[in-house]
Parts: structure tokens; sequence; C-alpha cells
């Protein structure tokens, strides 16, 4: 399958008291078309640095790229100019996040805010009447229950839910290729989460969107992922097919996130012995200024040897398809 | 009447909030946040209240602890009511942790004291002597139990991790040495792991001090896990409830089927 977008090796650094912080340490992901890209770590792994990298979103006094490509139609997106840049950026890859109601302005009204994105995103002067009839299609596409008195509402009449909706038809208005979706569904309850999912599904499929999925919930992943990178301490531990994880986890870490999660009552972990117990993880994730040596994650692995405290592993393919940075895994 | 081993027991509980429209605040209707709810909790029982935003869950936990005054309704601790007792006797019976730990500790004073000011309170309580040396080998005691080193008397909130935080929370309402405790949202807002942790925590509790949990949480995944019997709520009302096991897998009302359609499983669909 085509490659969509490259990213090679790319390092982030945020400044904090002065102090350099690492973020992301020489990640490297590959979206195919038509592919729902998952990454999924915890707080602080890097995957939302990674979504705004993409988009070089990072705020220029808080930190900077330190080293990779980006790559977008052979083109590399960090040595592009600012101006070439916007013909890209909310055009040609757009990006959704996690709480609708802070990316909406409060003071204007829905079809406003779809108006100016559609003004700057197409080339083709609409006039007032086809953009009203652009609006209402996009509202449609999105399946908002009433999308004519939509238009004319304030963010803050819509429930999280319906922002959400909103939010997506902004991303979609330019005819993107990409969509980032950073943890799109986290503010919402459980019943609208499936309705975002399902509305997110039939859309990629629909306009043949290639889609990154950021996420902390392996269920989303497990859902709507055809591939998923898991992400610690900044750099990915394991990558491969969705089923392949979940059935056949090579790295400690990503099986001990497997064996934490409540819901899989069939894994073995779910009863300990006689007593309903988890299989944890012990400890916690490490403070991005003072990291382990060698490999992130061997201070909380239960197989940890000497060799893992001296040198980070690489990401080797042990099974086809099947990247793993562990130097006990295969 | 008292069933075998009910420890708490709520009848008809209704909470209905005001709405007031005008110069003189004119109450022009009501919104019922909880309206006519009844269960009971056993002794040792893990009961959970499930529902979305907006349920009534919370409110319903704020009127257990006596924070909000109900419209209607009793709640009886083993046959007492509770708006009879005093409040220094509830706090000993009923002890609540909360969703975020970053604001449910105060960020002034030092973990020693947070935990301290809990153990002192009771010993006032219970008219034993407070003995400052007593209290902080207790303080130690109560840490080492919730998985907390010990030698971190001197510190403050904003040294902790989450999880580490809400241990702190849990630390403080055992302070109390309560019989049962309103758990609300106890994990929502922790990473994965560290929530597989502090679960694993509540039930090694609940077997060596013999608690009984009320949980409130949206999180269906959680709930399977940890309660014996559950309660959907919905729009202020309990829609349906009973054992973890009948709920989950023949539920009944069609707002349980939506919700427990709509978790995510984990299990990866046939996606090629």
């Amino acid at each position: 399958m085509e490659k969509v977008l490259e990213v090679r090796n790319l390092s982030v650094q945020f400044y904090k008291g002065g102090k350099g912080i690492q973020a992301l340490r020489n990640v490297s992901i590959t979206l195919k078309r038509n592919e729902v890209l998952g990454i999924v770590g915890e707080s602080g792994c890097g995957k939302s640095t990674l979504a705004l990298s993409v988009l070089k979103l990072i705020p220029e006094r808080e930190g900077k790229i330190l080293s990779g490509e980006i790559l977008f139609r052979r083109e590399d997106l960090l040595r592009l100019s600012d101006e070439k840049l916007l013909q890209i950026r909310g055009d040609r890859i757009s990006i959704i996040f996690q709480d609708p109601f802070t990316s909406l302005n409060p003071v204007f009204r829905i079809g406003n805010q779809i108006a100016e994105s559609l003004a700057l995103h197409r080339k083709d002067n609409l006039s007032t009447s086809e953009t009203e009839k652009e609006i209402i299609e996009l509202l449609e596409l999105v399946k908002m229950p009433k999308p004519r008195d939509t238009m004319w509402s304030y963010p803050h009449q819509l429930s999280g839910g319906m922002q959400q909706r909103v939010m997506i038809a902004i991303a979609l208005s330019s005819h993107p290729e990409i969509l980032i979706a950073d943890e799109p569904t986290t503010a919402l309850d459980v019943t609208i989460q499936k309705e975002i999912l399902d509305l997110l599904t039939e859309l990629q499929k629909k306009l043949g969107l290639s889609v990154v999925l950021i996420t902390h919930d392996f269920g989303i992943v497990s859902q709507i992922c055809q591939r998923v990178s898991v992400m610690y301490a900044g750099s990915i531990l394991e990558e491969a097919w969705t089923s392949e994880i979940f059935h056949n986890p090579l790295h400690p870490y990503t099986k001990g996130l497997l064996g934490s999660l409540p819901s899989r009552k069939e894994a073995p972990s779910y009863f300990q012995g006689e007593k309903r117990r988890l299989k944890a993880i012990p400890g916690q994730v490490p403070d991005p200024s003072n990291l382990p040596s060698g490999c992130k994650f061997h201070p909380r692995c239960p197989i940890v040897i000497e060799d893992c405290k001296l040198e980070e592993p690489m990401l080797r393919e042990i099974i086809k398809n099947h990247w793993v940075r562990c130097i006990r895994a295969g | 009447m008292l069933a075998d081993g009910v420890m708490l027991n709520i009848k008809n509980l209704k909470k209905y909030f005001p709405v007031e429209r005008g110069v003189f605040r004119r109450v022009v209707d009501y919104i019922r946040a909880v309206d006519d709810v009844s269960f009971e909790i056993k002794k040792g029982e893990v009961f959970a209240l499930v529902g979305e935003s907006g349920c009534g869950k919370t409110t319903t936990a704020k009127l257990i602890m006596r924070l909000l005054q109900p419209t209607d309704g009793k709640i009886f601790f083993y046959g007492k009511d509770i708006s009879l007792l005093r409040r220094r006797e509830l706090a000993r019976k009923i002890q609540i942790i909360f969703q975020d730990p970053f604001a449910s500790l105060n960020p002034r004073l030092t973990i020693g004291t947070i935990v301290g000011e809990a153990i002192k309170y009771r010993l006032e309580t219970t008219g034993e002597r407070t003995e400052t040396k007593k209290i902080r080998e207790e303080t130690k005691e109560l840490l080492s139990r919730v998985g907390l080193p010990v030698n971190i008397l001197n510190e403050y909130p904003h040294q902790f991790s989450g999880g580490q935080r809400q241990r702190i929370g849990i630390a403080r309402a055992l302070a109390m040495q309560p019989e049962l405790i309103v758990a609300d949202e106890p994990v929502s807002s922790l990473d994965i792991s560290v929530q597989a942790q502090i679960l694993n925590l509540l039930l090694d509790l609940r077997d060596s001090l013999g608690l009984s949990y009320l949980l409130i949480a949206h999180d269906l995944n959680v709930v399977r896990f940890l309660s014996d019997r559950v309660a959907v709520m919905y729009q202020g009302r309990i829609v349906e409830k009973g054992s973890v096991k009948k709920i989950y897998d023949e539920p009944q009302h069609p707002y349980t089927k939506k919700l427990l359609e709509a978790i995510p499983t984990s299990e990866p669909a046939a996606i090629e």
C-alpha cells in the first residue's frame, strides 16, 4: 500500500525550568493510504507531542524539533516555508482534539466557524449561498440531527458529542487526505463515544481518509485501528497489526498494559489464584526530565536483566510486521 | 425490619434542585437530580452506581455523605437514620474518596498533616488521647497499608504522582476507620497501569479490613471487575439493578443494553 505520511527518527525537546526534556526520541511511524493507525500510551508518553509535531504546532517558546523528517508527498514538512506549510496544515492534513468545547470559539455561531474554514481552504471562492449549502452538507455528513438549526447555534448550546461532530465537520471541510484525531472521545460519555467512533469509521471508509488515532484506550484501538504503535517515555516500544498486538504482545510493557485492563475477563491475569486481582505493572511512568538509563521500561520490567540497564534497545522486526524494542523478546 | 447484613439502606431518596427565574428568584421548575432512588448495601459488598454524566450518581453520593440535604427520602445506616447522627459519628462510619487526587488534597499541608488530622479527629471523637507520637506512628502504618513509603510525612502533595495521591486520599479515608467507603470515580483520572494498582488495592483493603464500598463510576469495565452488585442510573432514576453477572449477561432495560453495547471490548473486531 502507498505511504501517505512518514515520520522518520523524530526527536522533540521541550524546555522546562532551563532544562531540556526529551519528549520524543527517534520516533518513526508510517501511515498508509486508507489506514487507521493507532498510537497508544499513557499520559506523558509523547503521543500528543507526536500529533502536534507532525503539524509543526509545537510553540517555539516551549520546545523544538531536534531532528528527523516528516514526509508528506515526498516533501519534508519540517523544511517547508510557513506559507507552503499552511497549504498542507488544516488543508491536506487536519486535526481534531480531545476537548471540542475549548476548540470552538464561544462567541461565533457554528455556521460562521465552518465558513471560516471553507474560506481559508477552498480555492473556488464560494458565494454566500454556496457556502451555506456546503455548511449544511458538511453538517449532514457528520450526521447532525438538524443541520439548518445547528448552523445558527452557538457552541454552548450543543452537547459535547454534537460539538465534536462540528469539529469533525470543520476538519473535513478542506477534504483532507489525512486526519489526526488526538483522543477524540476521551471527554465524552460511553454511548456518545460509540456514536463518534462509528461516525469516524464510516467517514474514513466513505472519504478514503488515512487516520492517525491517538488514544490511551486499548478498547478504542481494538475497534477501529488496523495497526498500532505502543509508546512509552517518548519512544515506540512495539508496533504491529492490531490483532497481533492483542493476541501476541511481545514487549513486557504491552503485556503489562493488557493485563491491567479490567475488561479482559478472559485473560489469565484477571484472577490471580483464588482472588480477583488485575496484573498491574508496578511503579509508575518515569519523570521525563529524569529518564532511567538503557531501556526506559527496565525499572518496572518483570524480566529485566543487567544488559537492559546499559543500552537502549533497537526496534527490531521479530515477526514479519511486528516490531519490538526489547532485547529479551523473540 | 432489617434484612440480613444490610449496612446502608436508602429509601425513596429524592433531590430536586430549584430552577429560579427573575429578580424575585421565583422557582419555575425543578431539576430532578435524584428521583426516588432506593437500594441497599450489605456488609463487605461492593455496590456500584453506574451511569453517564448528569445521571445523578454523584448527587446520590453527596446525599449519603450529608453534603447535601435530600428533598425527600431517608438513608439508614444499620437501621439508624443518618440525618439524626452527629457529623463526627457519620464521619466514623462513612468516608469518601474522590475522583481528582489533585483537587482533593490541600496543597499547603504535608502528607503527615493530611492523614494525621484525620486520625486526630477520630481519636477526639472516640474520646481517646491525642498524642503526637501515637498519631505519627499510626500515620506511618496507614501509609504502608496503602503501599506508600513511610518516610514521606514531611512532603507535600505536589511531589507525588496521580496514583500516589489517590493512595494518600485512601489513607486519609481509612484514618477514620470507616465501615463504608464511597468511592466517587476513584480511578477515572489515572493511567491504565496505575488504575490497575488502585483497583487491586481497593480489593485488598476490602479483604483485610472488611470494608464495603459504594462505587460511583462510568467505566463499565471497572465496575464489572470491582463490584458485586450494580444499579444503573439514568436521568435521576435507577432503571435496573442486580448482580454483576445478571446485569452484564442478561440486561433487561433498553438503556442498560445500550450502555453495554457501547463498551469498547478490548478484543479486536475482525479488521483486516
